[in-house]
């Protein structure tokens, strides 16, 4: 039986086997919840009165909305935490929060024409609030295709992170369109003043979805991240080795 | 109910194939270091 050759990359695999550990265990519980919610969504939750079944994707919706929002919220946090030290876990932190909520939020634009498509009869209107979000993901979609295609260096994490930190400016914005504006889009129901609210049953369900996909963004997010870290490691490594030959 | 399924499956879908891509880019990271690892022995 032979031992294998020792190489430099193997802390690197027994970190990468220690962040498999933690993505199982940790992708477990996502899942559970993400089908747990799937339960309460479909079938345990009751039925809205005015717009029937329809009322279901809400539980998609929302939390999806919720969630791409606080992840670009992540993303403007570490893009702060780079500005003001640089470290490549901030960048890699920031790169992998906006990439994950550009996800979230494509789940949010995709789910909600379906809705509104049998509830308002047109698949969209250009509302504040509609209007926004869609220009937000834009700009967060632009955001990662500037990071791709310019050339790794000292300059591009910090450019990245000052735009990352005039992109969350609109994020607020977009929240409070429904409360500042006259809109085609529903009220708010969570912290809409007196008249709104949940029925308690979906206020439960609501959590749960929300829940589910806030864990699935830490799944994501953390797994983005190991990779943008191991793809640095890689890239000194193979500069360092270039040196080496040359 | 068409809307109602047509929504979840959305969803599901654009984290599959998210899911997806990531695993492209870690196939690709470890190519990348299994060749470091061919270059250092």
């Amino acid at each position: 039986m032979t031992t294998p050759t020792p190489t430099r990359s193997a802390p690197l695999r027994r970190r990468a086997a220690a962040g498999g550990a933690w993505l199982y265990w940790w992708g477990g519980v996502t899942l559970a919840l993400l089908l747990y919610g799937l339960v309460q969504a479909l079938l345990l939750a009751p039925t809205e009165a005015t717009m029937g079944i329809y009322y279901r994707i809400f539980y998609f919706h929302v939390p999806a909305g919720i969630t791409g929002f606080a992840a670009f919220g992540v993303n403007a946090a570490a893009s702060l935490w780079y500005l003001l030290r640089p470290r490549k876990a901030a960048d890699a932190l920031a790169l992998a929060a906006a990439e994950t909520g550009v996800v979230f939020l494509a789940v949010n634009l995709i789910t909600g024409p379906i809705w509104a498509k049998p509830i308002w009869g047109v698949w969209w209107v250009w509302d504040p609030r509609l209007t926004l979000t869609l220009v937000i993901w834009i700009m967060y979609v632009s955001y990662l295709v500037l990071r791709q295609f310019t050339p790794r260096s000292e300059l591009q994490p910090r450019l990245a992170a000052a735009y990352a930190m005039f992109l969350f400016i609109a994020v607020p914005i977009d929240y409070m369109a429904i409360r500042w504006w006259r809109t085609q889009h529903p009220q708010p129901v969570i912290f809409g003043g007196p008249n709104s609210g949940l029925d308690p049953h979906m206020a439960y369900a609501l959590v749960v979805c929300l829940l589910a996909f806030l864990a699935l963004m830490a799944t994501l997010m953390r797994f983005r991240h190991r990779q943008e870290m191991l793809s640095h490691e890689i890239l000194r490594r193979q500069r360092a080795a270039a040196l080496k030959e040359s | 109910m068409a809307s109602v399924v047509a929504a979840f499956a959305a969803a599901w879908i654009v984290h599959i194939l998210y899911l997806f891509t990531l695993g492209a880019r870690q196939r690709r990271l470890q190519q990348a270091l299994d060749s470091l690892d061919a270059r250092e022995r």
